[in-house]
């Protein structure tokens, strides 16, 4: 972004690539998967880079909301200062604060859901993957927290995943009666508590009985736990985690 | 006639307590903060009418969404049969909407059918309860008060239900009988079945058994009315309202802070150091120590819970074995407004009772939440119970600085390196280098 401003130029988009997009190995690659995509649309993008800071999310959500606070206005202004307008987030912790809570503090933006944005994308036909690659794969999708029952986002993610593989399986639990993967308010930066088993074992369960060759997910938080639930179960030979993004780049074939 | 005078007077003394109740309910939920919920008219009565009137979240479970729809249809439908109780009972009349002639007795089978619709789903639910023993109904928080509750209940509505019947039954072998005061006003569809069962009684035995059946249904109504304000049945009032001041935005936002906003602008910004010292002072206590600290509508919430424990069922911590239900969460609000309002109300409003909702509530719960918002999407009358977990958080983190150690190292990472994890900012674009 920094780059772009000192050249005079102003991207349509800031891409917020977020902490674990940015530090977590697993996430990093769909980061790239989702950068990809853009590129191939030829998006006019930018990302902040080593100016990114956290949104504060964890924080708030673990009752901390001096810090939640100290962060947001840090970034209200700093996106200000670059006059950015539409914000595309690939986690929807950060989705959800920008969109909804930002706007308390003063921070007024577009904020896009990267699933919302391929969506579109596929339906006005600017982005055609190729749809015989997944033909024949069973996937099923497991729905975060923060997109669906905090944003009702429901549809989009189903719509891009039917049109992959003609027919979605879903869970047991799906929809606004998804269970959560364990690690939203918070939980992702501590142990559980006492209990008699781990949330993301039984999700993982709930996901294994449909039989899937692919559990598709769209958080990176839900990443973390649904492939460590994989690995509990050993069955990551046969079931594979993807970002609903990575599937589309590899439908892309590039 | 000294029975008119004697139903008047319990009509009255019943009257009188009910508002007593209500007037310590509004109180009590009056504790809360103010905040004021009148946005938006047009789409809040829409809601209501689809998830209080309608029962739309109640479909989700469809055995006891029937159930609940025999009793909630039945208890609206009978209610109408109480116009003319109260009528016969102030005035000495008989069956005094028999006027309506032949529409009468469709009317009174009508609510016959309610009726035995009603018992039957009473006793599912009581079998539902007490012998399948559904796990929602007997965790922890389900001690022998909310569990006597309910069953109180669901018993006063099967023999309210079944007085009726009862007493239809013998007005119906008087009118048969050409008795005196008993004009044939029948036939009547549910009752008549049970009439060979007293057909062998003679005429003053039925007389007996029409009286008192009709005094006990009138009498148990009234008792029943006051007992709800005690009770966790309060929710056939409250649901409405309740439902009306929900939540209208998306369910992933939380409260902002404004007095907190001040404070980290001045750190963010020292130059402007503006009645720095004031500001202080009116800040007061962050989050939420007790239930005076939570707004009034998480109060109201606390008193429209009936218990039914779809939270709790559907709460990821719960089904794993977590201390954490969310039922309890809203149960332990309710039961400390009734504590703390009863002594304010006794002492006047002066300092506390030097306790709190910690201690009922243990951290254990509050942090094994993961604010996954299942808790307030199951809640067929939109109770949220996430709101007082977080609260509760925002007393422990900020006035209690008692947030798990895991969780203060992740705080401390984000205010030195800006990510909750400890990886330096310098690092944010490796993503783009490495393939």
């Amino acid at each position: 972004m920094a780059d772009l401003t000192a050249k005079g130029e102003k991207p349509e988009y800031l891409f917020w690539v977020g902490c674990a997009g940015a530090f977590d190995d697993r996430y990093k690659k769909v980061t790239r998967a989702f950068a990809r995509i853009l590129n191939h649309l030829g998006c006019s993008y930018a990302v902040l880079g080593k100016e990114e800071s956290c949104t504060g999310d964890p924080a708030r959500r673990a009752g901390n909301e001096m810090l939640f606070q100290m962060q947001a206005l840090q970034l209200i202004e700093l996106f200000h200062s670059y006059e950015i307008g539409k914000i595309i987030t690939i986690c929807p912790h950060c989705y959800n604060v920008f969109k909804n809570e930002y706007p308390d503090l003063g921070g007024h933006f577009e904020v896009i859901s990267y699933v919302d944005f391929l969506d579109k994308a596929i339906r006005v036909g600017q982005l055609k993957p190729d749809f015989e690659k997944f033909s024949g794969v069973r996937i099923t999708y497991h729905d975060p927290c923060y997109l669906g029952r905090a944003n009702g986002i429901y549809e989009s993610p189903r719509s891009i995943l039917n049109s992959l593989t003609g027919k979605l399986l879903e869970m047991k639990r799906n929809s606004q009666l998804a269970l959560c993967c364990g690690a939203g308010g918070g939980q992702m930066f501590k142990e559980a508590e006492k209990g008699d088993k781990e949330i993301f074992i039984e999700r993982t369960g709930e996901a294994l009985a449909t039989e899937p060759d692919i559990i598709a997910t769209a958080c990176p938080f839900c990443m973390i736990m649904i492939t460590d639930g994989i690995k509990y179960k050993n069955r990551e030979d046969e079931v594979k985690n993807y970002d609903i993004a990575e599937l589309i780049a590899l439908s892309l074939g590039n | 006639m000294i029975a008119n005078f004697i139903f008047s007077l319990l009509l009255i003394a019943a009257a009188w307590l009910f508002t007593r109740n209500v007037k310590r309910i509004s109180r009590n939920i009056r504790m809360g903060k103010k905040v004021s919920i009148n946005d938006q008219k047009p789409k809040r009565w829409k809601l209501m009418a689809r998830v209080a009137i309608g029962q739309s979240k109640m479909t989700t479970r469809p055995v006891s969404a029937i159930m609940h729809l025999f009793v909630y249809v039945g208890f609206i439908v009978i209610n109408i049969e109480m116009i003319e109780i109260l009528i016969d009972g102030v005035f000495g009349t008989h069956r005094i909407l028999s006027f309506a002639g032949s529409a009468y007795p469709v009317l009174i089978s009508l609510f016959e059918i309610f009726a035995l619709l009603v018992i039957v789903a009473c006793i599912v639910f009581l079998i539902r309860r007490n012998w399948i023993r559904l796990g929602r109904f007997w965790t922890r928080e389900m001690t022998p008060w909310p569990r006597s509750d309910a069953n109180i209940i669901l018993v006063t509505e099967i023999l309210l239900m079944s007085s009726i019947l009862l007493m239809n039954a013998s007005d119906g072998l008087l009118q048969d009988r050409g008795s005196l005061h008993y004009a044939v006003v029948g036939p009547f569809l549910i009752s008549d079945l049970i009439k060979p069962l007293l057909a062998g009684l003679p005429d003053a035995s039925l007389i007996v058994i029409e009286r008192s059946t009709w005094w006990f249904h009138i009498i148990g109504v009234l008792v029943f009315l006051n007992y709800i304000t005690y009770s966790k049945h309060f929710h056939i009032l409250l649901s409405f309202p309740n439902v009306y001041y929900s939540k209208l935005g998306p369910l992933g936002k939380m409260d902002n802070m404004p007095s907190i906003t001040q404070e980290v602008k001045l750190m963010l910004n020292p130059q402007i150091t503006a009645d720095h010292t004031a500001n202080e002072e009116e800040m007061g206590q962050f989050g939420a120590r007790d239930v005076n600290d939570l707004n009034w509508k998480l109060l109201m919430d606390a008193y429209t819970c009936t218990q039914c424990g779809r939270c709790t069922s559907s709460c990821p911590a719960s089904m794993t074995g977590k201390k954490l239900s969310p039922r309890k969460i809203v149960m332990d609000v309710r039961f400390r407004a009734e504590e703390l309002g009863r002594y304010l109300h006794r002492n006047g409003n002066g300092k506390g009772d030097g306790k709190s909702l910690f201690d009922r509530i243990e951290a254990e719960e509050l942090w094994a939440c993961t604010t996954c918002n299942a808790c307030v999407e199951e809640c067929p009358v939109n109770i949220d119970p996430l709101a007082v977990i977080l609260e509760l958080r925002r007393y422990l983190v900020m006035e209690k600085a008692a947030a798990p150690g895991e969780l203060n190292a992740t705080f401390s990472n984000m205010e030195n390196n800006g990510a909750p994890w400890q990886f330096s900012n310098e690092d944010r674009m490796q993503w783009a280098g490495t393939n």
